[in-house]
């Protein structure tokens, strides 16, 4: 079985496998890529390169998108 | 008769009048009641994306962001860092340049903290954003903000959500006199006429959320701010009379019998 690690995801604790790739964990949380934007330890993720991305332990990832708002 | 477009940043919109997609009932309500408003523009907020219930409606999916131009808003952010923050992620969802920038500086008020608005005004032109931007209604700020590069000034007509209605006309006339930007008035408006004053003082537009969204009937007030903003100015461009202490009669004094 994979190791796993600790990361957050919009502030919550979420174990996942190490060496988890971050376009994978995008897939598994069926995120509409198109209507988010992706941030990494406080950094913008471009989009294109999330396939290259290997996510470590207690990496922070932000996962946002518009909502109603004045 | 010319079309009269409200242009910021040069690009054309129909309607002058801006609305917010907060504190509805629901999505539906929301879209619908910016139907009926005609508002080409809406302003949004950018949040955590809900990963643990994945039915929750998205708002892109309510209001077609290739139909009607979303305005980021920095809503909620308190510092410089927080709003620059928020925009650049704005941008990386869908490439928009044109945003709302609105850094408050106390819980209760709500009113903007102008220092950091200032600092990130500069920051963001820099990086090629035009910038919308929430202010106070004073003409100095105002005019700091000019020079800093802003795309539009948007002073409040009161406190967000007061629905107090424009407290300072003087003031908001000396920022018009002052500037050729895009003068629109951004937050407190509390029922169409309101809409109406803002228009004949000359504004280029208002801001409207709280006083569509949380009206007994949304869509018919919805209606109403839109007539409002279509009434006030077209009564602005017709140039009212002048104001006389004393009265002028309608009728024509010859032939009294």
């Amino acid at each position: 079985m994979r190791k796993k690690i600790k990361i957050k995801i919009n502030g919550k604790i979420n174990k996942i496998d190490d060496k988890t790739k971050l376009s994978d964990l995008v897939k598994n949380l069926k995120v509409p890529l198109k209507k988010v934007a992706i941030e990494l330890n406080r950094e913008i993720v471009d989009k294109k390169n999330l396939n290259k991305i290997i996510l470590k332990v207690n990496d922070k990832i932000e996962i946002v998108h518009f909502i109603g708002g004045g | 008769m010319k079309k009269d477009s409200l242009i910021i940043s040069k690009k054309k919109f129909n309607s002058r009048l801006i609305v917010g997609t907060g504190k509805y009932k629901s999505m539906t309500e929301c879209a619908k009641a910016i139907k009926i408003s005609g508002a080409d523009i809406v302003t949004v907020a950018v949040r955590r994306v809900n990963i643990t219930n994945k039915k929750k409606p998205l708002l892109m999916d309510y209001i077609d962001p290739k139909k009607i131009t979303y305005l980021p808003n920095t809503a909620g952010c308190f510092n410089s860092d927080e709003a620059l923050r928020t925009l650049r992620l704005a941008r990386e969802i869908g490439g928009w340049k044109l945003v709302k920038l609105e850094v408050l500086g106390d819980k209760e008020n709500l009113f903007p903290e102008m220092i950091e608005t200032l600092k990130s005004t500069e920051i963001l032109t820099k990086e090629g954003f035009k910038v919308m931007v929430y202010c106070n209604d004073d003409p100095l700020m105002a005019k700091r903000l000019e020079n800093a590069g802003a795309a539009a000034i948007m002073p409040l007509a009161a406190p967000i959500g007061s629905g107090l209605g424009i407290l300072n006309k003087i003031n908001i006339q000396i920022i018009r006199n002052q500037t050729k930007l895009p003068l629109i008035i951004d937050a407190g408006l509390g029922q169409a006429s309101d809409a109406t004053i803002a228009m004949e003082l000359g504004c280029d537009g208002v801001l409207v959320n709280t006083a569509i969204a949380k009206a007994k009937k949304p869509f018919e007030m919805a209606r109403a701010f839109r007539n409002a903003v279509i009434a006030g100015r077209q009564s602005f461009l017709s140039g009212r009379i002048e104001k006389k202490i004393m009265g002028s009669a309608s009728s024509p004094k010859k032939g009294i019998i």
